[in-house]
Order: C-alpha cells, then sequence, then structure tokens
C-alpha cells in the first residue's frame, strides 16, 4: 500500500499538524519508503495467533478505591501557556 | 590528587568512605570537566547550585556514618526523566519551558539513595533517533575520533548525551533509557557499558512516554560493576506504574566475577546479517571464545523471526508514539502558538513544536491506527510480535541462559554522514537490538573490542526476564577479557 499527497493532508489533520504542500509531498516519499519497509510483515504466516497484549503476563493491578491526592490546582496549572485564576484557558470554542 | 572524574562509582564509594575526598571535592571536579567539554554538547542543561548542596547533605551523611548505596555519586539525567523544578523537556521544543512539579520515580530512588544531579542530559526528540542529531538543542559528539581523522562522530541514541557524557567523564554514570536500542546502540558506540532491564523492572513513572509497551529506563556506566549498582537502585515496583512488577530487585553487583561456568550461551544463526563488517563478525567469534575459555557451553540457535522485528517496531512503536504524543498541545504545558481557532492553534502549535522525525513517526502511527488500516498493519505487527516473544521463549526452555549478539551493525558513523539517507537506513542502526524490546527481555552492550582505526565496537548479551543477573556474570567475563576503553580528552584543549 502506498500513501498520496491527499491522503498525507488528511492523515496531518487526524494528528493536527500542520503541513504544508512542500512538506506534505516530502512526507509523503518518507511515509512510503517505510510503508514499503514494513510490507514483509506480509511474508508471515499469522494464523491462530494471538496479538501481543502485555509485555509481561501478569493481573492487572488492583488498589483501593480511594482518592490518593487533590486539592493542587496551582502545580497543575504551574506550566499551563494561558492558564488563570485556576483554569486553562483556550481560545473561544462556541459561539 | 589523582584525577577524581577517573573513578568508576565503585571507587568513589571506597574513596568517600575512607575520606580520602569529599563529595563537594568530587562534584566540582565534574562541574569542572563540564566546563571543559561544553563543545560535545551532552548537558542541556548544567545544575551545578543544586549538585554542589546535594553533595553538602552527602558529606554530613558521610560524617555521620549514614552512607548510602549512591551516596555522593555524581550523576546526569536523560531529559526524558521528570525532575522537580529543573527543565524536562524529551529535547523537543514542544516542551519549551516546561518544569515538571514532581519527580520520576527512577530519578527519586537515585535521590533517595544519595546521588548527585550534576544536570539534564542532550538525547534525541522523545528518544526518537540513533544519532543523536534530532534534539532541538543540537547534536551531541562523540568522545572518540577515528585514529586517521578529527572528523566528529555521532554518539549514537537515542541516549546519545549520557552515553557521551559517562565516556568522555562528566558523570560517573548516567541515566538513559531504551526503546529500541537506545542505551545498547550508544553504549557500543562510545565504549561504555549500558542495559536494559526487563520491561516491568524500573518503574516508566515520570519519564516521557514515547512507546509505553517498549520504553524502559536503564543505566549507562563506565563498567560493569558500576551498571550494576545503578541497576539496583533505579529499579524497583511503583503502585504509579501498573506496569511495574512486584519481583525483589536483587543485589547485581554481587554477580559480577561470578563467571559462566556451566552456562549455556546461544548464539542465533538469524543474527549474522547480509552485508556484516568482518570486523563485527570478528568481534562475535571472539567473544564466543571468551564466554568459551570461562567454562560456558557455546551452542548454536535459532530465532526464525528475528528480521520481522524492525518491520514490526515501525508500526508498533510509531503507533504507540502517535497516541502518546497527542497531549503536546498547547493548551496544559509547554509551547503554545496562539490562534483564534482552537484547532488552529492545535495544529501550529504541533507543527512548531515538533521536529521532522518526530512528525514523521507521529504521521506513520497515525496511518497504521486509521479506520481501515488497522488490521493490515497494527493487528498483524501485534502478532508478529507474539512470534518474536515465543522465539525466544522456545530457546531458554531448550536451556539457553543467555545469547549473544553484536551490539550494532557498525561502529559510530559520521555527524550528518546519514542526512541524505533514507529513514528505513537510520532505523537499521537497531536491528540486533530492537528484538529485545519487542519480547521485553533484558539486554546489556559490553565493550569488547575496536575497529581497524581505532574506534569501540560492543557485544550484546539478551537474558531470560528478570534475570539481569545472568547478564552482569557474562558482560563482566567479556569485560575482563577486552579491557577498558577511554578516549583521548581531546575536546579539553
Amino acid at each position: 500500500m502506498s500513501v498520496d499527497k491527499d491522503t498525507v493532508k488528511r492523515v496531518a489533520r487526524l494528528a493536527r499538524i500542520a503541513v504544508s504542500d512542500a512538506e506534505a509531498e516530502k512526507l509523503k516519499v518518507d511515509l512510503n519508503t517505510i510503508l514499503g519497509f514494513v510490507e514483509q510483515l506480509n511474508e508471515v504466516d499469522v494464523t491462530g495467533v494471538e496479538p501481543m497484549t502485555a509485555v509481561v503476563a501478569m493481573n492487572a493491578k488492583m488498589r483501593d478505591d480511594v482518592v490518593t491526592d487533590g486539592e493542587i490546582a496551582g502545580k497543575v496549572l504551574a506550566n499551563a501557556p494561558g492558564g488563570a485564576d485556576q483554569f486553562f484557558v483556550v481560545p473561544k470554542v462556541v459561539e | 590528587m589523582t584525577d577524581l572524574t577517573a573513578l568508576t562509582i565503585a571507587g568513589i564509594r571506597d574513596g568517600l568512605a575512607t575520606k580520602s575526598f569529599s563529595a563537594v571535592d568530587l562534584t566540582r571536579a565534574y562541574l569542572a570537566a563540564m566546563e571543559k567539554a561544553r563543545g560535545l554538547n551532552a548537558y542541556i542543561v548544567e545544575t551545578p547550585d543544586r549538585a554542589l548542596a546535594m553533595a553538602a547533605e552527602s558529606d554530613k551523611r558521610i560524617a555521620a556514618g549514614k552512607m548510602r548505596a549512591l551516596e555522593g555519586v555524581p550523576l546526569g539525567i536523560k531529559d526524558l526523566f521528570a525532575t522537580e523544578g529543573v527543565h524536562t523537556q524529551a529535547a523537543s521544543h514542544v516542551l519549551d519551558a516546561f518544569k515538571p512539579t514532581y519527580e520520576s520515580t527512577v530519578t527519586a530512588n537515585l535521590w533517595a539513595d544519595g546521588a548527585v544531579m550534576l544536570g539534564k542530559l542532550n538525547m534525541d526528540e522523545f528518544a526518537m533517533g540513533s544519532s543523536n542529531e534530532t534534539s532541538y538543542y543540537g547534536p551531541v559528539t562523540n568522545p572518540w575520533r577515528s585514529t586517521n581523522s578529527n572528523a566528529p562522530l555521532v554518539p549514537g541514541g537515542s541516549s546519545g548525551g549520557s552515553a557521551t557524557a559517562v565516556a568522555a567523564r562528566l558523570c560517573a554514570g548516567a541515566t538513559a533509557t531504551d526503546t529500541g536500542g537506545s542505551i545498547r546502540q550508544p553504549a557500543a558506540f562510545t565504549g561504555t557499558v549500558g542495559i536494559k532491564p526487563t520491561y516491568g523492572r524500573c518503574s516508566r513513572w515520570g519519564v516521557v512516554a514515547f512507546a509505553s509497551s517498549l520504553d524502559q529506563a536503564g543505566p549507562i556506566a563506565r563498567d560493569v560493576r558500576d551498571a550494576a549498582i545503578l541497576l539496583r537502585s533505579m529499579a524497583s515496583v511503583d503502585a504509579k506504574d501498573t506496569t511495574s512488577v512486584d519481583v525483589p530487585v536483587a543485589d547485581y553487583e554481587k554477580a559480577v566475577g561470578q563467571g559462566v561456568r556451566g552456562r549455556r550461551i546461544g548464539i542465533p544463526k538469524e543474527y549474522r546479517v547480509d552485508g556484516m563488517p568482518a570486523e563485527i563478525e570478528r568481534l562475535w567469534e571472539q567473544g564466543k571464545a571468551w564466554l568459551r575459555d570461562a567454562g560456558a557451553e557455546i551452542v548454536d540457535i535459532s530465532l526464525p523471526h528475528t528480521k520481522y522485528a524492525l518491520p514490526a517496531y515501525y508500526i508498533v512503536a510509531p503507533a504507540e508514539a502517535s497516541s502518546n504524543l497527542a497531549r503536546y498541545d498547547g493548551v496544559r504545558y509547554g509551547l503554545r502558538v496562539p490562534d483564534d481557532d482552537v484547532i488552529d492553534m492545535y495544529e501550529k502549535t504541533r507543527a512548531a513544536g515538533f521536529g521532522k522525525e518526530v512528525k514523521r513517526r507521529v504521521l506513520i502511527g497515525t496511518y497504521v491506527l486509521s479506520a481501515g488500516y488497522y488490521d493490515a498493519y497494527y493487528l498483524r505487527a501485534q502478532k508478529v510480535r507474539t512470534l518474536i516473544k515465543r522465539d525466544f521463549e522456545q530457546a531458554f526452555a531448550a536451556g539457553v541462559d543467555a545469547i549473544l549478539t553484536p551490539a550494532t551493525p557498525s561502529a559510530a558513523f559520521g555527524l550528518e554522514a546519514m542526512a541524505l539517507a533514507s529513514p528505513i537506513e537510520m532505523y537499521l542502526n537497531d536491528v540486533f537490538t530492537v528484538t529485545v524490546n519487542m519480547a521485553g527481555l533484558p539486554g546489556i552492550a559490553v565493550p569488547a573490542g575496536r575497529t581497524a582505526d581505532g574506534l569501540p565496537l560492543g557485544l550484546q548479551l539478551i537474558g531470560r526476564p528478570f534475570d539481569e543477573e545472568m547478564l552482569f556474570r557474562a558482560a563482566a567475563v567479556i569485560e575482563d577479557a577486552a579491557g577498558h576503553f577511554t578516549p583521548e580528552p581531546w575536546w579539553q584543549a
């Protein structure tokens, strides 16, 4: 499978990365190189093979359903580029 | 007084215990060495005030007879680890000005054992790269140069700053991380020892995520013993990382020197790749001979799905990265490129904040996870991953204790030598290391020889899950035979 420039722009939109036409052209070449490389996986017979979902076999850990922290709004907002008055600030999203 | 930066961690421990020097003296020696080596670009940020305060605290502890495991040991920290109040950007512009309000579990463990932080180390952006050339802060220069040229070489990546700082004696040891080879490949390129422990051995909490099912922290050190000392302090089960495993942390240092007599070392035929340089082939033969001479039994094994590990990795890792990196949106932390429209703000922020390699991988990941392609790419790659892991399980079930392979397909290459190459050529650097991440196993790179023009080369040992001790035993045998590798300090001139 290979991608065209429009597909690159669509995927970039999904990934929320602005790309110019020139960048999309270059990315198309790179992506097709990588997709061509991974094509060889089609040689492998995976009939009846379970996909790997956990690296180490173990039961999901449980913990008590209790509050372990909180009341740290200042810390949570400390690095926000537009934080003000205990809120994250973003451009207006509803008219 | 001898040069304090020449001491290993074990040597520092002895010297501080006998009060031959103080922790503050030692830290000052490192700060001076760092200043002279700024041209190598190993450190992104130096933290001298914090280092001296921590060293002074260590001196108090030593005076009170309360030395901890890493008391006064000056360490460099890869920029991927969250350090409270100190620059943590994964060498990316998108995390512009980010200073965490919390500490990663691994670094918290190190400080609790008395270690001293010298600063934050350069790396490939978000740990994506094999040459440390994708950093927003510019490339790192390898302290090694070829005997017949002064051309700068890369230190490997992504932990290139860690490997350079250890090799050039700009820290006694360093933290690093490994998603496809990012500890072992730079260790091999710089004549240092690097171990990626079993997935789940170290907590990933507070480590900036790249590919969560592959990422694992580990140390880069001057020798095998130092790597063992550091890993013992870094490793822990952690309630904040549910993938960390509750298996007791061994006293790895005790394994160093226990030898390999009667142990079985597997040699996988699939690692003899086309076009492998004769020097690497000879190194591998030499490694086998050293282990055999030490009493190990060398057996040929087969890991038939080896060649599919790298293509499967380049589906799984970008897929996980595209998901993990979705959080960098200009709202909660880091860079924001303002716009009146919120979607445009996201898109402009991410376009300005991510470098070329990161964009490439986020797009590949987004594509292979998108509707209609998930089964063909991601699901198939996860099935191939099961087969790769099964190959190793069968080899270990047949009685193999560890597997010996080359660490890298070449020695360090020139800065910008790969600038015009396709991305795949760079990815091939990880051909011997990536299998280990896909299977979640521990792997160590240990220096074993040099190329004709004097550059270090490493061998890799792969072990059973949570049998890091076997790796330290076997790596120490190779180290004893191969000796140590120290570059000439040309950068001080």
